[in-house]
């Protein structure tokens, strides 16, 4: 799609042929004379084609009964996508309480997501493609959806040392948003466990993100929750492979 | 800078990988709970061959003291005894969920080896627990993760007490009085194992004036890891 260039920057001399009109003052005669003219064009340094670096991020659930709603592969250059103890972006929340991954989508410089929902024991592979970047930040994060506002992922891994053909496996802990109470009630989160609400803008926890103390659910004494034992999880909740395949 | 002759330079590497050279640590611990807190830390560096506690092993009268009470008390005086290098309660207190603190740890020869505790609460005899992590040698900033240990020297009835060695309940100091209910009936929370395992975490309740326990089940939980913590070889 680009042109292409020179390799080198030329100064190309053009030797022209310029007509010139003198008029003689006082004659009626036209001289005519013909005078060569340097014409020095800069042609500018060649743009080289970008280079793909791309990525196939491999997510794996390993809850019993947390579907991971679809997860966001980010590429960032700098910062985090979260921390715990420092109050979360909305973007964040918006994935930690409904599951909508496209305002965090948006903040890197290159992303991605998977197809839809991984359901428990389920995986997929994501591409994810940046270009002339090999030093980028990885970050990850998916809602647990039947929570209030938990979430796992990684949060700024840097790339600069995955070669082409080398491939990285961690696992990611949960983290919870503390953007929502952990109620677990009825119609408070939008997994298939409850169906209820996703995003609600207003904030109701302790207002920063902290690792997830786990849900509790009614066969574990919290009467009002529409959780079972099926639902709790405990650390790591996903594995991610990354691999840099060009 | 001045450039140093390679020569001086090999000197200089064999002395920094040397094992046992003294060192200035920055140390960081984050609690990394939504609702637990951790009482005064002790870091601690000491030589390998010494522990203030071992999984597996039954805990000693001064690690009993932190971890039913917080009391740094005991510890220090085996520190003592060992010519360990102490950071000691370094957030001035309470170290509440998710906050950050720093402090600065000189080491000496020897002291090669670092160990982090702290009693968690609410809990009976919970504590967080590094273990004769060996100090790199080399500098830079490292990462450790860690996680909640029960000292098995106490009941986990959950219900508010005393934070006495030896005596049941909880020590409830003044921020989390309102946190934590009452009347609690006890969960019967007697430890199979007497020896320091990994903790089996807090059960709670969801009334705040009966049920077994004082512990609130949707804040006082957690999953490990418990604590993060950075060091900073210089």
């Amino acid at each position: 799609m680009l042109t292409e260039f020179p390799k080198n920057i030329c100064r190309i001399a053009m030797l022209l042929a310029l007509p010139l009109a003198l008029s003689a003052c006082g004659d009626d005669k036209e001289i005519i004379k013909e005078v060569p003219v340097e014409v020095i064009v800069e042609v500018p340094a060649p743009i080289p084609d970008p280079v793909d670096v791309s990525y196939a991020v491999t997510i794996t659930n390993l809850t019993n009964a947390q579907p991971l709603s679809p997860v966001a592969i980010v590429l960032h250059s700098s910062g985090h996508l979260w921390q715990v103890g420092e109050v979360p972006s909305v973007e964040l929340e918006r994935m930690a309480e409904g599951g909508d991954n496209s305002g965090l989508l948006a903040l890197g410089i290159a992303s991605a997501s998977s197809a839809g929902p991984i359901a428990p024991g389920g995986h997929e592979t994501i591409n994810v493609t940046i270009q002339d970047i090999t030093n980028a930040k990885l970050s990850v994060a998916t809602m647990l959806v039947n929570t209030n506002d938990g979430f796992a992922g990684l949060n700024a891994w840097s790339l600069a040392n995955l070669a082409v053909g080398d491939s990285w496996t961690t696992t990611a802990n949960a983290y919870d948003a503390g953007t929502e109470i952990n109620s677990e009630a009825s119609g408070t989160m939008p997994g298939p466990a409850d169906g209820g609400e996703g995003f609600n803008a207003m904030r109701a926890d302790t207002g920063y993100v902290a690792m997830h103390p786990g849900v509790v659910s009614s066969d574990d004494g919290l009467s009002t929750s529409v959780l079972t034992s099926m639902h709790k999880f405990d650390n790591p909740t996903i594995r991610i492979t990354v691999m840099r395949t060009e | 800078m001045k450039k140093l002759s390679p020569l001086f330079n090999l000197s200089v590497l064999s002395l920094l990988s040397a094992p046992a050279m003294s060192a200035e640590l920055d140390i960081s611990i984050q609690n990394l709970t939504q609702g637990m807190y951790f009482t005064p830390i002790a870091a601690v560096a000491h030589i390998p061959s010494a522990s203030l506690f071992e999984v597996g092993a039954a805990a000693s009268p001064e690690l009993q003291m932190m971890a039913e009470g917080g009391s740094l008390d005991g510890l220090a005086t085996i520190a003592s005894a060992i010519s360990a290098d102490v950071l000691a309660n370094p957030a001035g207190g309470l170290l509440a969920p998710t906050h950050v603190t720093t402090g600065t740890l000189m080491t000496n020869e020897g002291n090669s080896v670092l160990s982090i505790l702290a009693m968690i609460l609410p809990t009976n005899d919970g504590f967080i627990g590094l273990d004769n992590w060996t100090i790199p040698t080399e500098a830079g900033t490292y990462t450790v993760y860690i996680n909640a240990y029960d000292a098995g020297t106490e009941a986990n009835d959950e219900l508010r007490g005393s934070g006495m060695p030896g005596m049941p309940g909880m020590p409830v100091p003044p921020p989390l009085e309102p946190m934590l209910g009452s009347g609690g009936s006890g969960v019967a929370g007697a430890d199979a194992s007497a020896l320091v395992h990994i903790h089996r975490g807090n059960i709670g309740d969801d009334s705040m004036t009966d049920g077994k326990s004082d512990v609130t089940n949707t804040v006082h939980r957690w999953l490990n890891p418990i604590a993060k913590v950075t060091v900073t070889v210089k």
